[in-house]
């Protein structure tokens, strides 16, 4: 069974997504998505029992890096501020968040 | 109708490592002069900066799960975590899902044992600041906290007290300074608890049907009065016939009360998937030995090893083993103690009962102090008598006093004697012999 | 002089025996910058005073450079072709660019790119499409169709560019130049904006193979910045491009595929001929259904896939672009863009992750597998990135898996992480429009795949920068 969108489903999506859309939009998005989901369904078919996901092309493992400060790469206050819209006494600026989120 | 608290605890600690845990940048958020000067690519989520995983916090973390009696997974990784937030600076945080550094471990104390449920690593976040410019209510951002390494810890439901979880905490406290991977100051936020909380009604049925989450508490005290009073509020609850509602509550510490705290307004869907930035991590049992070889000598194990060694009474071994400095400091009196004929009892009394700082007096220093304190200088027994004999006589009134009943007046009397004999002599002595004059 | 159609061998040659100056290389790839841009739309930002970086006394010798805008360049603002990133210049240098401005090459200018790396055909830029120089009516390819156009309309002496899959192979298919897909790990993702982390793969883009063995070795590398990048040693791939074919195994992919066009088909076994005739031992590998022996997996399936995965990291990787710390909201990204993060968002979602993300994975694995399988027995296998000529500007409107189709082919080499190159194998005299040979390696084999490609373009007319330029 093919996934049907509803435009619904993608107003969910867009809130988790954080995109910013309008219902015309959504509708006509929840079209689009049900027509990509008969492609993306195609793998239900394909058996995979017995295959271990991996999640790298090639294979490599405990790659770390020593516990060493690298002053060559980290930016200036100027720097690290150079591209934000607001900043104040070398913080940057949003409107006041109300809601708290996990630590 | 009977009542059974159901408590969990899950308590975040920073690592003290020089760098952060995905970048280079220092790790020092308490003391930067300044905001916004410990960052980079990576932790700052500039486009195309890419985590390398800081092999010391992995390393750190194993060896507490392993002082938490954990098993290591062989086989672990990195997740991406993702929900929005200012402070997090790529839309996500790298944490760990389903294949944690550390599961199942247990802490056994006096109130009943304590089993982990997991340990993991992840990134702090940046830190918030809320204030208003301008007349506008905004918030200030700060990313030097942004990517410092962040162990998890997370417990099972086995807590049945506020005393139970804050002798619980302590312990944990303690194994993490000895392994001596994190400051663990509440005050300053690096160790940061959060119980979970529940009652559970006689007729039910394995764990109760809600949870409430405390947020915030910077006390081992008030993660205690928090639970207490939750424990007590909930019962409340079911005796009015209903049940507490799923929430997450923060602690007022001047009011003495939970609050509830704004329902967070996005779904939790945290959508979780394996880094792709970051290839797996695979230990062999050589490797997991070689960091168990590494641990120090834990609290649990050095006090065993302090009653049998010095045959101290359990309350004084707590004391000492508080940290791992004071019993280092002990122990190294007490080889030189040696010497001087020291018994362990009289060096562990005198570190405890003087509140001796540790860092201000030397062990040798230490020594001569006691030496000096607890050998009696020879007194004749003429000389005493005589100071005893002038003494009540000088103070006429406090020996009426005395004799009226009113005991305080005696030890003025044994004062004064002391005085006149410059502290010489055994106390005792000279106690028993002042009393039977003035018989 | 036409010094703007040196390719960039003979363009370090002639510099370094000063026959030619770095400042006269520069003025007229500029020249012929301002000639062209203004209808091929190809550069986003140039370096107006690159000449002035040029030092002849390195080993790249001071050569233009043109390097796709999601590179993060210090200097040039870096955009991925969004509105979202219009006017930011990073403070840092991606490993790439840095490795290459190292060894002496020039970055003239950024080129355009459909938005994020999103498409194939450069036609989601918000900054407008470019047109394929060959025949501007056509689409150059994409995503890296600045890249790909600005070598073949000669307006760099090289360039660079990045694959997710198909978006260093199609555009250079598509506009008659070479492009080069290296193994994923080969080349350092750091600092560059990240579509698909785990198949991104920056790349060279250049008029020769000789040129992209050249390019290669300075752009491969450990890179302590990118924990995804191969500790193994980069070669001198120039040095063994002339080794041939000889005694090589090379299979013949993809001919038996629904799709593939006749013309295309032939093109195909005449190389496969030409090999041969050079001492290889070429056989034809049928194409399966499901995971089989000596055979080789159908790419329809890598469409979903590679959509799936591809979505699902885009969802969580465009996740920092808030327009807190640079850019602009999230209320600026394209259509392309929110249909993408979307759709990832949901492939990764409570409940759906199981059966699309996790499911994808497990797919994946079988193309690995049948790669590895099929390296087992064989050198290269050979076929084409693309199965037709370019698309006229336009086609993909309506069609939100344009790219996807497109750059099936590509697909399951992508998913494996295996490295392949697309050399030009036909012209149509009629359209002036290429096809391309696509040569795929075993992981970390890209000398193979450039022998013989190096032989193939010695062998064949169709590299049109050997077969005249050189002469002048």
């Amino acid at each position: 069974m093919t996934y049907t969108f509803s435009s619904q489903d993608v107003h969910m999506v867009a809130k988790l997504a954080n995109i910013p859309i309008d219902e015309t939009q959504a509708v006509s998005l929840a079209e689009g998505f049900t027509k990509t989901m008969i492609v993306l369904d195609q793998l239900q078919r394909i058996d995979t029992k017995d295959i271990h996901e991996d999640y790298h092309a090639v294979d490599l493992e405990n790659v770390t890096r020593e516990d060493i400060v690298d002053e060559s790469r980290m930016f200036t206050q100027e720097q690290a501020l150079s591209n934000a819209l607001r900043t104040h006494n070398g913080y940057i600026v949003v409107d006041q968040v109300i809601d708290y989120q996990d630590e | 109708m009977s009542y059974t608290p159901i408590i969990g605890l899950e308590i975040h600690v920073e690592l003290k490592t020089q760098s952060k845990m995905f970048c280079g940048c220092k790790n020092d958020p308490f003391h930067a002069p300044k905001p916004n000067i410990y960052t980079c690519p990576v932790c700052l989520g500039m486009p195309g900066g890419l985590p390398v995983p800081n092999k010391k916090a992995i390393e750190w973390t194993i060896m507490l799960g392993l002082a938490l009696n954990c098993k290591i997974n062989m086989v672990s990784k990195f997740d991406r975590k993702h929900y929005f937030y200012p402070d997090l600076s790529k839309g996500y945080q790298i944490s760990q899902y389903d294949q944690p550094l550390c599961l199942g471990g247990v802490l056994s104390l006096p109130e009943g044992d304590v089993r982990i449920h997991r340990v993991h690593l992840e990134e702090d976040t940046g830190k918030l600041q809320h204030t208003t410019i301008d007349g506008k209510e905004v918030t200030l951002i700060d990313f030097n906290r942004s990517g410092v390494p962040l162990i998890e810890i997370v417990t099972e439901p086995d807590i049945r007290s506020g005393e139970h979880a804050k002798s619980f905490l302590k312990k944990l406290h303690q194994i993490i300074r000895y392994l001596d991977i994190s400051d663990a100051d509440m005050e300053k936020g690096s160790m940061r608890l959060e119980p979970n909380i529940s009652v559970k009604q006689s007729e039910d049925e394995g764990l109760p049907p809600y949870k409430i989450e405390v947020k915030n508490i910077n006390s081992f005290n008030f993660v205690k009065k928090a639970i207490e009073y939750e424990v007590a509020r909930h019962i409340s609850i079911f005796e009015s016939g209903a049940t507490p509602k799923q929430e997450t509550r923060g602690w007022n510490e001047d009011a003495g009360q939970t609050f509830s705290q704004r329902s967070k307004e996005h779904a939790e869907d945290y959508r979780y998937f394996p880094d792709p930035d970051i290839p797996p991590l695979h230990f062999t049992e050589q490797y997991i030995e070689s960091l168990r070889e590494n641990l120090p000598e834990l609290p649990d194990e050095k006090a065993r090893r302090f009653k049998e060694a010095y045959q101290l009474s359990d309350q004084l071994i707590d004391m000492l083993i508080a940290s791992r400095q004071i019993a280092q400091y002990f122990e190294d009196a007490v080889k030189e103690g040696r010497n001087h004929n020291l018994a362990p009892t009289t060096i562990a009394n005198w570190i405890i009962n003087k509140k001796v700082d540790i860092h201000a007096v030397s062990a040798t220093d230490l020594l001569h102090q006691i030496v000096q304190a607890t050998t009696v200088i020879h007194v004749s027994d003429d000389e005493m008598q005589q100071a005893i004999h002038d003494v009540i006589l000088d103070h006429e009134k406090a020996v009426q006093d005395y004799k009226a009943g009113k005991k305080p007046a005696l030890m003025f009397l044994f004062g004064q004697v002391m005085k006149k004999l410059h502290g010489k002599g055994d106390k005792k002595i000279i106690y028993d012999r002042l009393e039977r004059s003035l018989s | 002089m036409t010094l703007h159609r040196l390719t960039l061998t003979k363009a370090i040659e002639l510099i370094k025996s000063k026959e030619v100056s770095v400042q006269e290389v520069h003025g007229e790839v500029h020249a012929f910058i301002r000639e062209k841009n203004p209808t091929l739309n190809v550069y986003l930002s140039i370096d107006e005073h690159s000449s002035e970086k040029g030092n002849p006394e390195t080993d790249l010798a001071g050569v233009p450079i043109a390097i796709k805008d999601n590179f993060l360049t210090v200097g040039l603002p870096t955009t991925a072709s969004s509105r979202v990133l219009e006017g930011f210049y990073s403070p840092y240098e991606s490993t790439v660019t840095k490795r290459i401005k190292d060894a002496g090459g020039v970055v003239i200018g950024k080129t355009n790119l459909d938005a994020w790396a999103h498409g194939s055909s450069t036609e989601t830029s918000d900054f407008g499409t470019t047109r394929n120089p060959d025949n501007p009516d056509y689409s150059p390819g994409g995503s890296s169709g600045g890249s790909a156009a600005a070598v073949s309309a000669d307006m760099c002496i090289a360039a660079i560019g990045s694959e997710t899959a198909g978006s260093i192979r199609i555009p250079a298919c598509w506009c008659g130049c070479v492009g080069l897909k290296p193994t994923y790990g080969r080349v350092s993702r750091a600092g560059v904006i990240a579509m698909g982390s785990s198949l991104d793969c920056p790349g060279p883009m250049t008029k020769t193979v000789e040129d992209a063995a050249i390019l290669l070795r300075y752009m491969a590398g450990k890179d302590l910045y990118d924990a995804t990048s191969s500790n193994r040693k980069a070669p001198d791939y120039r040095s063994s491009l002339q080794k041939g074919v000889k005694g090589m195994r090379i299979g013949i992919i993809y001919m038996d595929h629904l799709h593939m066009p006749q013309e295309v088909k032939e093109v195909v076994i005449n190389a496969g001929k030409l090999f041969a005739s050079h001492g290889a031992i070429v056989d034809e590998i049928k194409l399966s259904q499901t995971l089989e022996k000596d055979k080789v997996l159908s790419p329809d399936y890598a469409v979903a896939v590679y959509t799936i995965v591809q979505r699902s990291e885009v969802a969580s990787n465009l996740a920092r672009y808030d327009g807190i710390r640079y850019g602009r909201d999230r209320s600026h990204f394209g259509n392309e863009a929110k249909r993408r993060i979307m759709l990832g968002t949901f492939t990764l979602s409570k409940g759906y992750a199981d059966k699309y993300y996790i499911k994808a994975q497990q797919v994946r694995m079988l193309y690995k597998k049948n790669f590895d399988q099929l390296f087992s027995s064989y050198d290269l296998l050979i076929s084409t990135p693309s199965p037709g000529y370019a698309l006229k500007v336009g086609a993909s409107e309506g069609n939100p898996m344009f790219g996807e189709v497109v750059d099936m082919l590509n697909e399951p080499s992508s998913l494996a992480g295996n490295p392949a190159i697309s050399i030009p194998c036909y012209r149509d005299s009629k359209t002036n429009l290429s096809l391309g040979l696509a040569i795929i390696g075993d992981h970390f084999e890209e000398e193979k795949v450039l022998q013989a490609a190096y032989l193939y373009e010695r062998e064949t007319p169709w590299n049109r920068w050997i077969h005249k330029v050189d002469k002048i």
